[in-house]
């Protein structure tokens, strides 16, 4: 590995966890489209900035674009209170109207600029480690990697500072204005962090997979954990795992580290929300079919716990009056016999003295605890292990 | 029970959201021609029954019949008031347009409401007392004239059994007694109306019919007979008494 | 060539007239859909499935290798789909919200897309140029051909809108109810959304994926404030489509180095602010108006309730006072005592005012109805 390459993996590990970290609070927050809005509207105010600075690594430069995307929000939360639209129609109006100025703010200055439409969506990785920061003639190594520095260390010590806050915030505002935590504050510095943050990644990899970078980690551990803790480790190793390995495949392709970085957080995420222990979509799946013959079988207990007459109880009525495919009826059937629940005596099915038990005690949980999960039956009946 | 006409049929319905069981082995009987309240706390499951008898949700087990028939073959019997809340009154169209939205199930597919379905609308408005407003945008209506311009588009639908999700929510007091009025009309006519209901003050006032339902069904019969204490504590926890048991 | 001279041309020139067509074209077919998109809280599903339509566009000329434009969308619309399946997927089987959902697959779709585009772009045998076009958009590359498939899809599209046009208005109203009416809601909702995205596929050629969602937008959100009436408001947002379009291209053909996407979206951003501020039904300026005008017949009439006040303690209530008993009281200006004189409700004579019967009585009515408190 030669040094650029070390250093290209670098940066694009720390805008990683430079970005998931805000990301997770844009997720949970539900304002995740608030980081494709502010990306994009940013980049007039890049534009703007660098006619007056004429360096794309400014400080200066930063502050003016995250600036445009705190306006941004400002902007978008006073037409939705004007009511003349709907709220998710002043976003799609606000970012495509500014990302246009930006653009041909770009097209029509290109002598001055050192800006391309490439670079703005994608960004130049590649060659961030050949802009060096020298100072005093010294090589104190890429500035972008000073830059997003930077950034992290004081996203991260916002989040140490406020993490309290933040959790209360983001999990019940009515709360943290009874502690005295104001959630607008909270609001608006969580914008201009991930403002700041967007600019700074912006060089790195451009206004739309900035995005990826702040909401894929974010979504993705969102699937393996709700600690707020974990969610945040779990984002940033998602994150970096995706940048450093996007690189390689970009390398391999000999084609856009971004998009490869975009691609693979895609291909995890695409991975965990398949299969997740709990909340893959093969297990939800799973369960909910569980779910369904657990709440068939219990409605079926019920119901001959309820009817004496014979004719009620027949073999044949399950179909008729409970109204259920035949395939399920037999299956359902065949469990409730299975776990000796249930007996068949001349075509008649009658509760076991089990079934009558296990009725009873489904009927406590449906009356006294109805939001309770059926679930705790299970360990009482092993019913359905295996 | 005496032998009366069944307008709605329910057994051994099993409603469940996600993996919350929300209706649990329910029988039920409406008998044709009752002016009928469905109380029950919070949660208890009122719209959610509603919406499946209307097929709008797919129970796991039971079947709904409509005098007699599933209710896929008598909807047109049926007709809906849904909460008010459900739908975006900015919505860009006027009070006699959604009145009219009650013709469309008799109109099926593809055909235009005409002058027959306008007359059908203007009429029913006038039964509401809305027809002052038949032009006005829906969105500057107040609530009240809100929840009418819905009765009006369920009466636009001419059934003979009508569902009413919560029709009193948010209404001032005029349109409270306007809509129990045409209420007890529709019940002198014949028809049968279901209503979930939040005000237990008014039951005896309002219904003649009452269902008490907390995810299983507690009880359901005549106002006078089961309109109790101990139908009551049943239904809403530990006892509960309330200042309407004279 | 500045625009002047591109709306001389344009009628006689054969790629001009063309472009213009084009670009018409797709701003009214986009501000029909978009309507429907924006009444259903749908708008930035706009945005996902336009970015989403980029690795189609660049798969399909992976694995054909075809340039035309055709084989291109067919693969859009592909990704496209896919794409908005996924995001139904995401809300309905986890519990990640629509926001993320929408968010994710925007960006990962995107970035994917160009991965393949940067990859398509390094091959050798490459004859690649011009997938770029998709990014922001090019008018200038529409063929005749591109424009008949666009005028064959409205034509389609607007067929099969006032077709169903009584089924698409009640299911955007009140979905719930037009199940119970027996309607198939599920076949609606799928019509209208495969139009919304056959309706930006469409437009990517032109506007391209980046800002393509604006054009569905921005036309039906300014129609909006124009109209209570949906179908005003379909054929409005269609008008100012086209319209954006026109401009839009108007303005990048006359421009270099200019994409047309940006400048359409600019275009139409105009049309919203315009119709945000001056919309004489909903507009902020009108209500700003109504607003102050609503305050000051408040003032005027506290005014009148102060000069009542005064009136009632003596037996002739049109007893003259002097305005100078008038001065602490905030709500009393010269012009508001003028406005009272003219609504005949007193009486003004040097320094001295007096209420008249009239006055008083309208005082008195606002008094039984309901006193104003501050």
């Amino acid at each position: 590995m030669s040094n650029p390459q070390i250093e290209i993996q670098l940066i694009a590990a720390i805008v990683a966890i430079a970005c998931a970290i805000p990301g997770v609070f844009l997720v949970l927050r539900k304002m995740a489209l608030i980081s494709d809005a502010i990306s994009h509207s940013i980049l007039p105010g890049i534009v703007i900035g660098f006619f007056i600075t004429q360096d794309l690594n400014s400080p200066l430069l930063i502050l003016l674009a995250a600036l445009t995307g705190v306006i941004t929000v400002v902007m978008v939360e006073f037409i939705q209170k004007t009511g003349l639209v709907k709220e998710d129609t002043a976003i799609g109006l606000v970012f495509p109207v500014l990302f246009s100025i930006g653009v041909i703010l770009i097209a029509k200055n290109a002598n001055d600029v050192h800006l391309d439409v490439d670079a703005v969506l994608l960004g130049e990785l590649a060659f961030a480690p050949f802009d060096r920061l020298m100072v005093g003639g010294a090589d104190w190594g890429p500035k972008s990697l000073w830059v997003m520095g930077s950034i992290l260390f004081i996203t991260i010590s916002l989040l140490i500072l406020f993490f309290k806050e933040l959790k209360v915030t983001t999990f019940d505002a009515g709360l943290s204005s009874v502690l005295g935590i104001s959630p607008v504050v909270m609001h608006y510095g969580l914008m201009s962090v991930s403002s700041v943050t967007v600019v700074g990644a912006f060089d790195a990899v451009g206004a739309i997979l900035v995005v990826a970078l702040m909401i894929a980690p974010a979504a993705t551990a969102y699937l393996l954990t709700e600690d707020l803790k974990k969610m945040i480790w779990l984002s940033i190793l998602f994150g970096v795992f995706s940048a450093i390995s996007g690189y390689w495949v970009a390398n391999i392709l000999d084609a856009s580290i971004s998009g490869s970085i975009a691609t693979t957080l895609g291909v995890v995420f695409l991975l965990v929300y398949l299969f997740a222990p709990k909340k893959g979509l093969i297990s939800v799946l799973y369960r909910q079919k569980q779910q369904r013959i657990e709440v068939s079988l219990i409605t079926f207990l019920l119901h001959l716990n309820r009817h004496e007459e014979e004719s009620e109880r027949h073999i044949n009525h399950l179909q008729e009056h409970i109204n259920w495919r035949a395939v399920r009826a037999r299956s359902v059937l065949d469990l409730a016999e299975k776990n000796n629940l249930v007996e068949i005596e001349n075509q008649v099915v009658s509760l076991t003295e089990k079934g009558l038990a296990f009725t009873e005690k489904s009927l406590e949980y449906i009356i006294n605890n109805k939001d309770e999960k059926i679930e705790p039956m299970k360990e009482d009946f092993f019913l359905f292990r295996g | 029970m005496d032998n009366q006409t069944l307008a709605v049929q329910i057994d051994d319905l099993t409603v469940a959201y996600n993996y919350k069981p929300v209706l649990w082995d329910i029988d039920l009987s409406v008998p044709e021609g009752v002016l009928m309240a469905i109380v029950g706390p919070n949660g208890a499951g009122k719209s959610t029954l509603i919406k499946t008898i209307l097929g709008i949700i797919k129970p796991i087990a039971g079947t709904v019949s409509i005098y007699g028939k599933p209710y896929s073959k008598q909807r047109k019997l049926v007709a809906y008031v849904p909460q008010k809340g459900s739908v975006d009154w900015d919505f860009p169209t006027t009070a006699l347009d959604v009145v009219m939205m009650g013709t469309y199930g008799n109109l099926g597919w593809i055909k235009r409401p005409g002058q027959k379905e306008k007359k059908i609308a203007l009429e029913s408005m006038e039964k509401v007392d809305m027809l002052a407003y038949k032009n006005r945008q829906i969105s500057q209506l107040s609530g009240g004239q809100q929840q009418r311009v819905f009765l009006a588009r369920a009466l636009a639908q001419d059934a003979s059994i009508y569902f009413m999700d919560e029709p009193f929510q948010g209404v001032d007091a005029t349109t409270e007694i306007a809509i129990i009025n045409i209420l007890k009309e529709l019940r002198k006519a014949g028809k049968t109306v279901v209503v979930v209901h939040h005000d237990l003050q008014t039951v005896p006032e309002y219904f003649d019919w009452v269902t008490f339902l907390n995810v299983k069904k507690i009880a359901t019969g005549p106002v006078k007979d089961i309109f109790n204490d101990d139908n009551l504590t049943k239904t809403y926890g530990i006892n509960y008494k309330v200042a309407v048991n004279k | 060539m500045n625009i002047q001279e591109y709306f001389e041309l344009v009628w006689t020139d054969y790629t001009l007239r063309t472009i213009t067509l084009g670009t018409a074209v797709l701003g009214a077919i986009c501000g029909m859909l978009g309507s429907f998109a924006v009444l259903r809280k749908q708008s930035l599903l706009g945005d996902a499935i336009s970015h989403a339509a980029l690795p189609g566009i660049a798969l399909a000329f992976l694995i054909t290798g075809a340039k035309d434009s055709g084989t291109l969308l067919l693969g859009a619309l592909v990704s496209g789909v896919i794409g908005t399946f996924w995001i139904r997927g995401i809300t309905t089987k986890t519990h990640l919200k629509s926001d993320t959902a929408l968010g994710l697959i925007l960006s990962i779709f995107f970035g994917f897309g160009m991965l393949l585009l940067t990859f398509i772009q390094k091959q050798p045998n490459a004859n690649q140029a011009g997938l770029d076009k998709y990014l922001f958009g090019q008018a200038a590359t529409l063929m005749e051909s591109d424009v008949r498939l666009m005028i064959i899809v409205t034509g389609i599209s607007l067929f099969v809108m006032v077709l169903f046009w009584k089924e698409f208005k009640i299911l955007l109203f009140d979905a719930d109810y037009t199940k119970t009416l027996g309607f198939n809601t599920k076949f609606i909702d799928v019509l209208i959304t495969f139009l919304i995205v056959l309706a930006i596929v469409l437009g990517l050629q032109t506007v391209g994926v980046v800002l393509m969602s604006a054009i569905l937008l921005a036309p039906a959100a300014a129609a909006r404030q124009w109209t209570n009436n949906l179908g005003t408001m379909v054929l409005l947002a269609a008008v100012f489509g086209a319209l954006s379009g026109v401009f839009g291209t108007a303005i990048s053909a006359s421009q270099n180095n200019l994409s047309t996407g940006p400048v359409i979206v600019l275009v139409a951003g105009v049309f919203v602010l315009f119709s945000f501020i001056f919309s004489h039904k909903r507009g902020l300026l009108f209500r700003e108006i109504r607003f102050r005008k609503n305050r000051t017949d408040l003032k005027l009439m506290k005014t009148l309730q102060f000069m009542y006040g005064i009136a009632q303690e003596h037996e002739n209530i049109s007893h003259p006072h002097a305005i100078r008993i008038l001065n602490n009281f905030y709500g009393f200006t010269k012009g508001s005592l003028k406005k009272l004189e003219n609504e005949g409700w007193i009486a003004i004579d040097g320094q001295q005012w007096a209420m008249t019967p009239k006055g008083y009585k309208q005082a008195q009515e606002m008094y039984n109805q309901k006193p104003i408190n501050e």
